[in-house]
């Protein structure tokens, strides 16, 4: 970089889980021993990704005595020291290599959706932790629509109980909505102006609203002191409130004996001739080399996962590996989030505190009053000047003084967006493009175009939360039409080969020891963000592989 | 455009608890960026300024922000969003291609270069390129209006937005690690916050952003 410090950029350079230690991000400077393995020594698992599903995983696999690699083409960060107040710089979280874009609505993705760090995307994600609603693991059954899980919502309930102690989610003291859950296991934290504003806006419109559980401590937890209400939260936590996978999972899993390897870049997955994974081709410092592995773990997020799998062609799976459902990159499922903002008299300040402290789930809940299937919950915001600069010309296609004014008016202005639920369609989808990648990988194509009724219900939203913002007085009251969210899909998780790429346990149909575990064996995406459903999936299926072995099965 | 947080600078708090070493170093490197090209050449630079100083008007009697400079660098590391809508090449070329069809407008619209319009002709021609409206073998399909919203707007305002100087402007906090907010609800305004201009209190506003 020219203009900025080298030295904030180290991480990204030099690995540092290496040499038998890795970083301690809880303490400027600290380390922690690392065990490591030998290349030419298979582990039992190699964990393509480090994120919200691979290392969750990594955690329970080497807790439960397996021996775990987890691999992550992002660098090693050390909040306390490394994380800077600012939008531009911070970039270096995330996924910036290219990736093309095009359909109907090409995704907007890098600073929008994809990390690239050890601890993946939660590492600047909103921290927002909700489960899914019970009936949507049986939503082709139950609701019409979408495919059904293999998974059943007790179990499930079950394993977000676990997420939510782990990361000691912040919530409320009870729910609104759905079946009875336990008590959160720290206080709510406290509401700023832009997360009241929505909560009056629900009582205008007589629905309930809720104190957002989440993934940040409203009080003392180890090392780490509460949130100070800084608010760039989706830029990285300087403060190490923030539970992201790289101060949860990923310490916890080398405590238990996991390696971590950071800047390597799994390139390839290398199958034998009895259609089994022995390993994979990784980049790091410059080399292509070789880990053998008993089991491979693909982790790497919607687009990576498929990219890689598809990537790893062979003579016999020359369509990619685990895709003899043709459904590997299929089903793409990127969460609609369209927002509406209006200005108050009020000083609102949204950019104090985690942009989105208050939420409701009303029409996640809701089937009545509906033109369209699925749900969507909608969520107080509190854009950085850079974001909202974005939404205010990328929307209203505002410049020059016309812009300059309408900014002026950040202090004033409150809003709601929501996570909204897409249909799965097999015309979404991951594909190779020609362009090649620094490590001279084909790069990830991704096309997206929404369906009438992610339309349907987007235009519901727009209506509904205007409404809202009306009903309390708002002035200048806008919509941004034109904004997607998280990814998921890709490849599903199902009970029946022909339509699914892996089982319940998050085991491929076509090759037994490949695994993939994250966000892209969701079905359906329902309308909350996916991260505590991933890292519940992870959980079980870290229990799954420990039944299996002990049956033999693995 | 009225001075809604008259005497606010952000960079007051700089050796305060809102400021980590990390913030600092970034943003004194930010404020180091020397106001000429390293990526562009001498004419597309020229055009490139004349872009931003309508992108973002600049008020007089203030120091001004080296936006080309910041999108210059942008692209001299080549530091790229992440995705890239099929439709438009890699953000260089399409800088390149950009600004030389803008040009190529402006000689066919007033016999002139683009910098040397009057500023009502410098906007209709960036509006028609907002548009669509511009077209031409110098495009060579690049849609004028993607380049418009994906590389000339994105690329300038968030150069700009992440000035300090901008966010004297619009009140925003900046920095704030490790010390964070206290005060959350509605009009409640932590000492270190900008202090608004209220009509008719304006020198009360800015005697506690110089107090700051
Ligand atoms: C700004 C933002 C806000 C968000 N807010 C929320 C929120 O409030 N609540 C919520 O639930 N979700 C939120 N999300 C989404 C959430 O972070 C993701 O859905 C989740 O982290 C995805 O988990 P994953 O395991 O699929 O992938 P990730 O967590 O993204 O992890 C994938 C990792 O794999 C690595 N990788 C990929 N390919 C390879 C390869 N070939 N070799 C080596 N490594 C590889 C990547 O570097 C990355 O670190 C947010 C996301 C963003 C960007
Ligand atoms: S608001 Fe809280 S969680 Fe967000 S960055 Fe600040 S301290 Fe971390």
């Amino acid at each position: 970089m020219t203009v900025e410090s080298n030295q904030l950029h180290d991480a990204l350079h030099v690995p540092r889980g290496k040499d038998g230690r890795a970083p301690d991000p809880l303490r400027v400077g600290g380390w922690m021993p690392m065990r490591e393995y030998r290349e030419d020594e298979a582990v039992d698992f190699v964990i393509v990704g480090t994120g919200a599903g691979g290392g969750t995983l990594a955690c329970k696999l080497a807790e439960a005595g397996f021996s775990v690699i987890g691999m992550d083409a992002g660098a090693w960060w050390r909040p306390l020291e490394e994380f800077a107040s600012d939008e531009t710089h911070q970039d270096k979280l995330f996924w910036t290599d290219e990736r093309i874009c095009d359909g109907d609505n090409p995704l907007k993705l890098g600073s929008n959706n994809s990390g690239k760090s050890v601890g993946g995307s939660t590492v600047h994600f909103a921290m927002v932790s909700l489960r899914f609603r019970p009936e949507w693991f049986k939503c082709r059954t139950l609701l019409g629509y979408g495919a059904d899980w293999p998974l059943d919502w007790r179990e499930m309930w079950r394993y977000y109980g676990e997420v939510e102690q782990a990361l000691k989610i912040a919530g409320p003291v009870t729910y609104p909505w759905g079946p009875k859950r336990p008590r959160y296991p720290y206080r709510a934290h406290e509401i700023n102006a832009a997360g009241w504003v929505l909560a009056q806006a629900c009582e205008a419109m007589g629905i309930a609203w809720t104190e957002t559980p989440l993934a940040t401590i409203s009080a003392p937890r180890g090392r780490a002191h509460p949130c100070v209400y800084r608010g760039f939260c989706v830029t990285g936590c300087a403060t190490n409130a923030k539970q992201s996978a790289l101060v949860t999972w990923i310490p916890r899993a080398v405590t238990a004996g996991a390696e971590i390897r950071d800047l390597a870049m799994v390139g390839r997955i290398e199958v034998n001739d009895a259609g089994l994974a022995t390993g994979v081709h990784y980049q790091r410092e410059g080399q292509w080399r070789f880990q053998r592995a008993r089991n491979v773990v693909v982790a790497g997020y919607a687009i990576e996962t498929p990219r890689l799998l598809l990537n790893s062609a062979t003579d016999r799976y020359p369509d990619g590996l685990a895709n003899s459902s043709g459904l590997v990159g299929r089903n793409l499922m990127a969460q609609t989030n369209q927002g509406v903002y209006g200005v108050f008299d009020d000083e609102i300040r949204w950019y104090k505190g985690p942009p989105s402290l208050t939420l409701t789930e009303h029409w996640n809940y809701t089937d009545t009053g509906k033109d369209f299937f699925g749900g969507y919950a909608f969520m107080a915001q509190g854009p950085l000047p850079q974001a909202w600069v974005s939404t205010q010309a990328g929307n209203r296609g505002l410049w020059g003084e016309a812009l300059l004014r309408e900014m002026q008016q950040y202090n004033h202005q409150a809003g709601f967006k929501i996570v909204g639920e897409t249909l799965p369609q097999e015309r979404n989808r991951v594909t190779l493009a020609d362009e090649k990648d620094q490590y001279g990988l084909p790069v990830a194509r991704v096309t997206y175009s929404l369906c009438d009724n992610d339309k349907a219900l987007v235009k519901h939203s727009i209506d509904f939360m205007s409404r809202g913002l009306d009903a309390i007085g708002a002035r200048d009251i806008w919509a941004e039409e034109d904004d997607t969210c998280h990814l998921n899909g890709t490849a599903r998780m199902g009970d029946d080969p022909a339509t699914s790429v892996v089982n319940a346990d998050c085991r491929s149909w076509d090759i037994r020891n490949l695994w993939i575990c994250d966000g892209s064996v969701f079905p359906t995406v329902g309308g909350v963000n996916p991260s505590l459903t991933i890292q519940a999936i992870a959980c079980r299926t870290g229990d799954r592989i420990r039944q299996l072995a002990a049956l033999g099965e693995l | 455009m009225p001075d809604r947080y008259p005497g606010y600078d952000v960079l007051s708090k700089r050796n305060t608890a809102s400021w980590n070493d990390a913030s600092r170093q970034v943003i004194d490197a930010r404020l180091a960026i020397v106001d000429s090209p390293e990526f562009f050449d001498e004419r597309k630079w020229r055009t490139l300024r004349a872009i931003c100083d309508r992108i973002v008007p600049q008020p007089a009697g203030r120091a001004v922000v080296p936006i080309a400079a910041m999108v210059d660098r942008k692209l001299a590391d080549d530091h790229r969003d992440g995705y890239r809508d099929a439709r438009l090449p890699p953000q260089r070329e399409a800088w390149r291609r950009g600004l030389a069809a803008l040009e190529a407008a402006a000689q066919a619209r007033a016999g002139v270069a683009f910098h040397r319009l009057m500023t009502v002709a410098q906007d209709a021609l960036l509006r028609d390129m907002q548009c669509g409206r511009l077209d031409g073998p110098e495009w060579d399909d690049m849609p004028a209006d993607l380049f418009f919203r994906e590389r000339v707007a994105h690329d300038i305002l968030a150069a700009y937005y992440s000035h300090p100087v901008s966010w004297n402007e619009i009140g925003f906090g900046g920095p704030a690690s490790p010390r964070g907010y206290v005060r959350m609800y509605f009009n409640r305004r932590d000492p270190w916050e900008a202090a608004e201009a209220k009509a008719g209190h304006e020198a009360a506003a800015r005697d506690a952003n110089e107090n700051m």
